[in-house]
């Protein structure tokens, strides 16, 4: 049997004094899959995703993920986890606005000590994969919603990382930017990146993964395959 | 509780930095502010008081009685400009057993047209054998009934202490009936006669020396003997608080436009960040006006707290330095007034509000939609390129991240560049001050000699009369041939005072006389140059201005009796006898007092010399000649200027905290502002440490321009408040005291700017290197 990638044991979290936002989770991913996350809001969907980022410390439980605690790391430990194993794309992008396209690509492998010149090669040829090398020197509020997704996802695919998270990665965009977007990240699993998909849209999760994972206030209600939804 | 106050009370709680920061701008400005109005008034307003109620003496004149009758004399009453007198009385200098020179004059009564005394204690002298001695604050208590002996004059009188009075005008050292002064002198008359004037125009240096000028034509030739002006008098009355004044103001003004900046800066901090809250209470409802004033006062209500504290303070500072002016003038409970505090008060409050006012202005106008809308996260395309550039520099990227940051804001960065210069020249002035005024404690001692013989003087503390210390030639012969025997002696002079009377000058002044080139002996010359031969002297500004003399001119000494003509040819730094001091040579004086020798010895020693060893042995030798060395160092009077450290001190401390704080108030809303893309970095790999190198990087730029900018400004304040404080003392002050800075020390300042903003942006850093990267991301 394969090690999983990504390893959930009994997580639970909880915040303040409310109802817990995940309770008791159990969740393996192995390296090379696609999995969706499905739920209303809510149901723990972005919990789960920055425990797995390590964003987030679970109040039970542990996460790991190749091969590492994440759940014990400090500050530093989880930045460099990230830095080094995740890759994450947002729904609203979160590209820096006062950075070009081609600077905030290369910012992860500049912060993980990689050398301006590697860094801007390796920039350079992510943006050229992914059809906008173009707009390497423009700034993200000229592009447009599709564009500036296709940004993050170079900027986070640059340390080469283990693991690609991306939350509502389409919700932002129309539905032509959107399905561009999905085929990139289909192209990209077909490719063997491991991916955590958390979205809202049945269609995506379809389009991009072979198993979908639904929450519902903080539980696992089902954990199957594409073809069952389909 | 109305809406308003909610607004109000909820905006300080959010943002509790800014209202500290507020807080403690106010309070140094109102602090500063109080104390330099306080001492401003106090320095001149007791002095003005008192000399309106005793009609001072504009003018307290001598004459010289061989050459004046007493009628010639008083017929100078009747010159130009004179609109009333006093006098003539007879006066003298006597010097009473255990007690210094005094200066006495003969007056049936304390009052009269001018100068009129107040008897501080017992009574007025009634018949001869009694005494009234003028109040001395710094002096020792007197005690009533007390002998004094004179036994130099014939028939070695006794006069008793029957009271004390006070002459704002310094008209005497003494009182005693006008039948007394002929028993007081060695001759049986009066030496010379006083007369004391108002005049019709006196305010200015210039008038009364007109006024001196038509007196000294109302009377025979060479009559006229010297006099004292009312302005020298008041200057040296006042110059204890005055000196005060001009470093209190430049903190007062430092203060008061730090307030400004950090009040404008942290409300239209506040609205530029809180545009989403602005917006939310426009949409509820809030007027326009409503909003106004409730960010205005989110600013007045901690400069409110800050203008109480500062008064606070202000008094309590202020009270030691009033205590000594009302015992200077007898003025009991001498505060600070009313006037000062209301105007210091609402000028504070007034700037504050006007400053909060005009930030706030922008929250009024504001559209709901656009408030709303805008939110917290600036969209500009500000600092795009600095960003661009950054990113190429061969820095780790937070470093360059950090350095592009102040271009996104450039007002805001503006602001911290402001608050930097302020603390930089707070510090570089008050370094440059402590400087100035040890190279001033070093000037004044003269105590440049390793070793100092003097005679041993057991027994009675206080002045010691010149006579009770008087050699022969042979012993002082003898005490310099050891020295210049003992191996390890490089140079020595000799030294010793005498009394005299000088043309211009009330009363008498001490004359240093030097045996020997004493010009290694820690003389620092404002101008012109040390004494070379007989008959030149040097004196300090005071004695030019009251003498009316400058460097070049001569003047006539009277010394044991006899005219000793001195030319001055420099003028040197020297507060001691309140700068009244001369210094000659001591051939200069041997035709007046043959008998005068030296009573002190300064020794320098060959490089290298044990020092120690140096005294004990020459102690061997010198114990039977009645003298001893020693190698410990006189230093006087660093009283005032460890007060004024100290002051500086504590007000430079709180002037960089509010320096430091304004850089921590733009750090945290440059913080608050940007916590998105914070959380992006966060989320893309940046530890903890490399979001304090960016938040720490950020302040760099504006604090190395701010320290070069600050410095300039300190050397220029340094450059006006210390002459200004040299004026306040009647004191020119030599180029080594205000040349203090050095190359590697200002250096050190202008780092001091990035050290301040550094240090100011510390807490924010760590703020930010804690937030939660999830957190963070929520924010959009």
């Amino acid at each position: 049997m394969t090690t999983p990638l990504i390893e959930l044991r009994d997580v639970t979290r909880r915040y303040d004094a409310g109802p817990p936002a995940l309770l008791d989770v159990t969740l393996t991913v192995a390296p090379g899959e696609a999995v969706a996350v499905l739920g209303p809001s809510g149901s723990g969907k972005s919990t789960l995703l920055n425990l797995i980022a390590g964003l987030d410390r679970p109040d039970e439980g542990t996460v790991t993920v190749d091969g590492v605690r994440v759940d014990g790391l400090g500050e530093s430990g989880a930045a460099r986890y990230r830095r080094a194993g995740v890759g994450m794309v947002f729904q609203f992008f979160n590209l820096l606005d006062d950075l070009t396209v081609a600077d905030n690509v290369a910012l992860p492998a500049q912060l993980a000590g990689t050398g301006r010149r590697e860094a801007a090669r390796r920039a350079a040829e992510l943006l050229d994969s992914l059809g906008i090398a173009a707009q390497a020197s423009a700034y993200p509020g000229r592009l447009s919603g599709g564009e500036r997704q296709r940004v993050a996802v170079a900027r986070a695919l640059m340390n080469r990382p283990a693991l690609l998270l991306a939350d509502e990665p389409t919700g932002a965009l129309d539905s032509a930017s959107g399905a561009d977007v999905a085929r990139l990240l289909q192209e990209l699993n077909a490719d063997g990146q491991t991916l955590v998909l958390v979205t809202h849209d049945h269609d995506l999760a379809r389009a991009c993964t072979r198993r979908t994972v639904h929450l519902a206030d903080g539980r696992i209600t089902a954990d199957v395959t594409t073809e069952a939804v389909r | 509780m109305s809406v308003l106050f909610r607004v109000v009370r909820s905006g300080m709680t959010r943002r509790r930095t800014q209202t500290l920061v507020i807080t403690l701008a106010t309070l140094l400005a109102v602090t500063a502010s109080v104390l330099a109005g306080a001492l401003l008034v106090a320095s001149r307003a007791p002095f003005d008081h008192a000399f309106a109620r005793q009609r001072g003496a504009q003018l307290t004149a001598q004459f010289d009685a061989r050459r004046a009758t007493t009628a010639q004399v008083a017929a100078s009453a009747r010159a130009s400009g004179v609109t009333g007198s006093s006098g003539p009385f007879p006066t003298t200098t006597v010097t009473p057993a255990a007690l210094g020179t005094l200066s006495v004059v003969g007056r049936a009564d304390p009052g009269g047209a001018v100068d009129r005394l107040t008897v501080a204690q017992g009574r007025w002298a009634r018949r001869t054998g009694e005494i009234v001695l003028a109040v001395d604050p710094e002096g020792p208590p007197v005690r009533l009934g007390r002998q004094l002996d004179f036994p130099g004059l014939p028939g070695g009188p006794t006069l008793t202490v029957v009271g004390t009075a006070r002459s704002v005008s310094r008209t005497a050292d003494a009182w005693v009936v006008p039948a007394q002064i002929a028993g007081l002198t060695r001759s049986g008359r009066a030496d010379s006669y006083q007369m004391l004037y108002r005049f019709a125009h006196a305010a200015t240096d210039a008038q009364v020396a007109r006024d001196r000028a038509a007196l000294a034509a109302a009377v025979p030739k060479g009559a006229f003997s010297g006099a004292r002006s009312w302005l020298s008098v008041r200057l040296f009355a006042t110059r204890e608080t005055a000196l005060y004044v001009p470093f209190l103001v430049a903190f007062g003004v430092l203060g008061l436009v730090m307030s400004a900046l950090v009040v404008g800066n942290v409300v239209a901090g506040s609205v530029g960040t809180g545009l989403r809250r602005i917006g939310v209470l426009k949409a509820v409802g809030c007027t326009p006006g409503q909003v106004v004033r409730a960010y205005v006062a989110q600013a007045l209500v901690p400069a409110a707290i800050g203008t109480g504290l500062g008064l606070a303070a202000g008094h309590l500072l202020a009270a030691p330095l009033l205590a000594d002016t009302s015992a200077v003038y007898g003025s009991v409970g001498l505060g600070v007034s009313a006037g000062v505090d209301l105007a210091v008060v609402g000028g504070v409050l007034g700037v504050v509000a006007g400053t909060a006012w005009l930030s706030a202005w922008r929250a009024g106008r504001l559209r709901t939609v656009d408030a709303l809308a805008v939110g917290r996260t600036p969209v500009t395309g500000r600092g795009r390129g600095a960003a661009r550039l950054a990113a190429r520099l061969p820095v780790p990227r937070p470093v360059g991240l950090g350095l592009a940051r102040p271009f996104h804001r450039p007002a805001r960065a503006a602001s911290m560049v402001a608050a930097v210069v302020f603390g930089t020249a707070a510090v570089t002035f008050a370094t440059g001050m402590a400087a100035s005024l040890g190279e001033v404690i070093t000037a004044k001692n003269h105590n440049a000699a390793d070793v100092t013989v003097s005679a041993e003087r057991p027994g009675e503390p206080g002045p010691v009369p010149p006579e009770a210390t008087r050699v022969t030639a042979a012993e002082a012969a003898a005490v310099r041939a050891a020295i210049a025997a003992r191996p390890g002696t490089r140079d020595q002079y000799g030294s010793v005072t005498a009394e005299a009377r000088v043309a211009g000058v009330t009363g008498s002044v001490p004359v240093i006389a030097y045996a020997g080139d004493a010009s290694w002996g820690g003389f620092v010359m404002v101008s012109g140059r040390w004494v070379r031969t007989a008959g030149e002297a040097v004196v300090a500004s005071p004695f030019l201005t009251a003498s009316g003399t400058e460097v070049g001119d001569t003047v006539t000494l009277t010394v044991n009796g006899s005219p000793v003509r001195i030319r001055i040819v420099g003028e040197v730094f020297d507060v001691g006898q309140q700068g009244l001091r001369v210094f000659t040579d001591l051939s200069t004086l041997r035709t007046a007092d043959p008998d005068l020798h030296p009573t002190d010895h300064s020794v320098r020693l060959t490089r290298g010399t044990d020092v120690a060893g140096y005294v004990k042995h020459l102690n061997a030798v010198l114990k039977p000649l009645g003298v001893s060395a020693t190698d410990t160092k006189s230093v006087n009077g660093s009283d005032g200027a460890v007060a004024l450290d100290t002051l500086a001190a504590t007000l430079t401390l709180i002037l960089t905290a509010v320096a430091g704080l304004g850089v921590l108030g733009g750090v945290v809303l440059d913080t608050h502002e940007r916590i998105r893309d914070l959380g992006i970095h966060k989320a893309l790999g940046m530890t903890p440490r490399q979001t304090v190198t960016l938040v720490i990087a950020s302040v760099v730029l504006p604090g190395l321009a701010g320290g070069a900018l600050g410095v300039p400004l300190g050397l220029a304040v340094h450059g006006v408040v210390m002459p200004a404080m040299g004026d306040s003392a009647g004191l020119r002050l030599p180029d080594v005291v205000l040349d203090v800075y050095r190359a590697p020390e200002l250096l050190l300042l202008t780092l001091s700017g990035t050290a301040l903003a550094i240090l100011g942006a510390l807490l924010p850093a760590g703020w930010a290197a804690r937030v939660r990267t999830a957190t963070a991301l929520r924010t959009e």
